[in-house]
């Protein structure tokens, strides 16, 4: 497997949306294939014959009876937004308009 | 009434005795703790457990209780056995009338507009909640000291970390700020404070104990579980909060065994305890280990079989971790985006628009840790590399499954050190992710496969003179296992030390005023 370079996370950092300065890019890099490198062992621990495990306890068709219940009100909902207006949250261009 | 410094060294077993007793009333006790806080958290030199006290909510909940018992009758008896005795909660549970902030800047001042079910549990209970407790950002460490808001320290030495994520809660009890505390395991972020602070812990099976309302750090792994002092009172709290939840899908149908009754069976006669071969000796500090092999001699002579299991896959659970929770993490954290909550931040030049008001939002917003492993996350899930890390890391789970597995045909319960180490300095390991890492080697197997994991104080370590903690295992759905031996270990224990380990603990408010005095 290939190690984690500075190309990397600059465009990590781009698909999760975190701005990183120079001096960012280059600290995460370095740290972060240090990490990478002491996981690797783990894609040569088991053959192709085992199954993959995504849930501890798997429970299947959790189901509830479709009854009509509390659900939040417009103000409780917007209580915590950073902006609102008429009752929707409000944020900037969401196309690049500007 | 009972003085009040001898009220707050009391198990909440023994506090919600005096309750029904009429020998004190729950304001009694509940203003004890809170002054307990305001002696000892505060300052320079203060434990710094919690980010939050909630002095009106938590006093007028005890009177409630107290006008209850005045009145005596139906409403009285109906009373949950731990009525009027108060807890702190972890800031990464959900409390309405509190602020939650994750330990992160991205959520300061954020109110939650919806109690978590375990926190609708205490309230329904009636048991006074103290504040919410400090935390590694999002949960996130071993130490506390990802706080966006500063440390915790070790009530044993104020100058060591007090374990994390859970750091707050463990100290808040340790230090005699609260009885009981909430808090979360992902990878041991319960048992590890418990460890390095001397005092209980437990992660429930997965699934026992409802997360809706724990902020979500990694689904698969998270677990909201009791903190305390003793075993019997994790048992007493975790039959307040456990048991099925219909907000919560991964919440098991399942009806909780008698947990409290398990506690007090006090005999491990005939019981198999299985050494778990890959889980002490190399990498473990020499104190631990002594003391680790205390308690197999204790249990010994109590009668239990003492055999010896091995987990081979075990050296591949760490790994498989660091790349589970982060993938789990970085598509969890996605939601604080600056727009339906929390901080927004917006660009300082340039276009303003969504996707640059995003980026700079969670640049800000964020600590280095929780971006390392949103980065890591990210990378772990990408197109290319999501077989060979996430799917591999998921093989790996399946194999830690089987080990656990194998293992539990020849012992009914597993044992280990905690943690490997004793408390660390702070700032020891705060630029060296990985070593820190390395503090969770024991009890992330129990997440990775669901199942419940205790610890205990164990003593403390000869060359440091610091807690060390015991960890034990059950199967799924066997929690009561780990009640019935942890509270015989524990009997055993304090009868060698002559009272609980805490009783060794260094005085708090005079220490800090000599600290001051220098």
């Amino acid at each position: 497997m290939a190690a984690i370079n500075r190309d990397d996370v600059a465009h990590l950092a781009q698909l999760a949306h975190i701005e990183m300065n120079a001096e960012e890019l280059d600290r995460m890099a370095g740290e972060l294939a240090v990490i990478v490198d002491s996981v690797k062992s783990v894609s040569e621990a088991a053959g192709d014959d085992v199954p993959r495990t995504s849930h501890p306890i798997p429970l299947t068709n959790v189901f509830r009876e479709d009854v009509v219940g509390h659900t939040f009100t417009a103000e409780q909902a917007l209580s915590g937004a950073p902006d609102s207006d008429e009752n929707r949250f409000k944020v900037p261009a969401i196309l690049d308009e500007a | 009434m009972t003085d009040t410094n001898e009220l707050i060294r009391l198990s909440a077993a023994q506090l919600a005795e005096k309750l029904r007793a009429g020998e004190v009333t729950s304001v009694e006790v509940t203003q004890a703790f809170l002054d307990r806080i305001a002696a000892v958290d505060g300052g320079e030199r203060g434990v710094n457990a919690f980010l939050h006290v909630n002095t009106e909510e938590a006093l007028a909940v005890a009177a409630e209780v107290d006008a209850i018992r005045a009145a005596g009758g139906a409403a009285a008896e109906e009373l949950n056995e731990l009525a009027g005795v108060p807890i702190a909660v972890k800031d990464l549970i959900v409390t309405i009338g509190q602020p939650t902030t994750a330990g992160s800047k991205i959520l300061e001042g954020w109110h939650s507009p919806y109690d978590a079910t375990v926190v609708k549990r205490l309230r329904a209970a009636k048991m006074p909640i103290l504040g919410k407790t400090n935390l590694d950002e999002f949960a996130m460490g071993s130490s506390t000291e990802h706080s966006a808001y500063g440390p915790t320290r070790n009530p044993w030495d104020l100058d060591r970390i007090p374990g994390g994520s859970g750091g707050g809660s463990a100290a808040a009890v340790a230090a005699f700020e609260a009885p009981l505390a909430l808090g979360t395991d992902t990878g041991g972020s319960i048992r590890q404070p418990g460890a390095v602070t001397g005092t209980v812990g437990v992660k429930p099976t997965y699934g026992s104990v409802s997360r809706y309302g724990a902020i979500a750090m990694a689904s698969s792994l998270d677990q909201i579980g009791p903190v305390s002092r003793t075993v019997l009172d994790s048992a007493l709290l975790h039959h307040v909060i456990g048991g099925h939840d219909p907000f919560d899908s991964t919440s098991l149908p399942d009806p909780l065994d008698d947990l409290v009754a398990a506690a007090r069976v006090g005999n491990v006669e005939g019981l198999r305890v299985g050494i778990i071969k890959e889980l002490h000796g190399e990498g473990f500090q020499a104190g631990v280990e002594n003391r680790f092999n205390d308690s197999l001699e204790l249990l010994k002579e109590a009668g239990a079989e003492i055999v010896e299991v091995s987990c081979p896959n075990f050296q591949y659970a760490l790994g498989a971790y660091y790349l589970i929770m982060p993938s789990e993490a970085s598509s969890n954290l996605a939601k604080f985006d600056g727009v339906r909550y929390g901080l927004r931040v917006l660009p300082e030049d340039g276009p303003m628009t969504i996707e640059r008001v995003m980026g700079a939002t969670r640049a800000a917003g964020f600590g280095d840790e929780v971006k390392r492993r949103i980065i890591l996350g990210t990378y772990a899930l990408s197109a290319g590399y999501y077989d060979a890390y996430y799917g591999s890391a998921q093989k790996v789970r399946t194999l830690v499954q089987r080990d656990f597995d194998a293992a539990f045909t020849v012992a009914d319960v597993l044992i280990s050190p905690t943690a490997p180490t004793t408390a660390f300095k702070l700032g020891e390991k705060l630029n060296d992710p990985l070593a820190m890492y390395l503090n969770d080697i024991a009890t992330i197997p129990a997440n990775l496969a669901g199942v419940p994991g205790l610890t205990l104080p164990g003593g403390l370590a000869d060359e440091d003179g610091l807690p060390v903690g015991i960890q034990l295992l059950a199967p799924a759905r066997q929690d009561a296992r780990l009640y019935r031996v942890g509270a015989v270990l524990e009997s055993l224990l304090e009868a060698k030390w002559g009272g609980p380990l805490l009783a060794q603990a260094p005085e708090l408010a005079p220490s800090i005023e000599t600290q001051e005095a220098k």
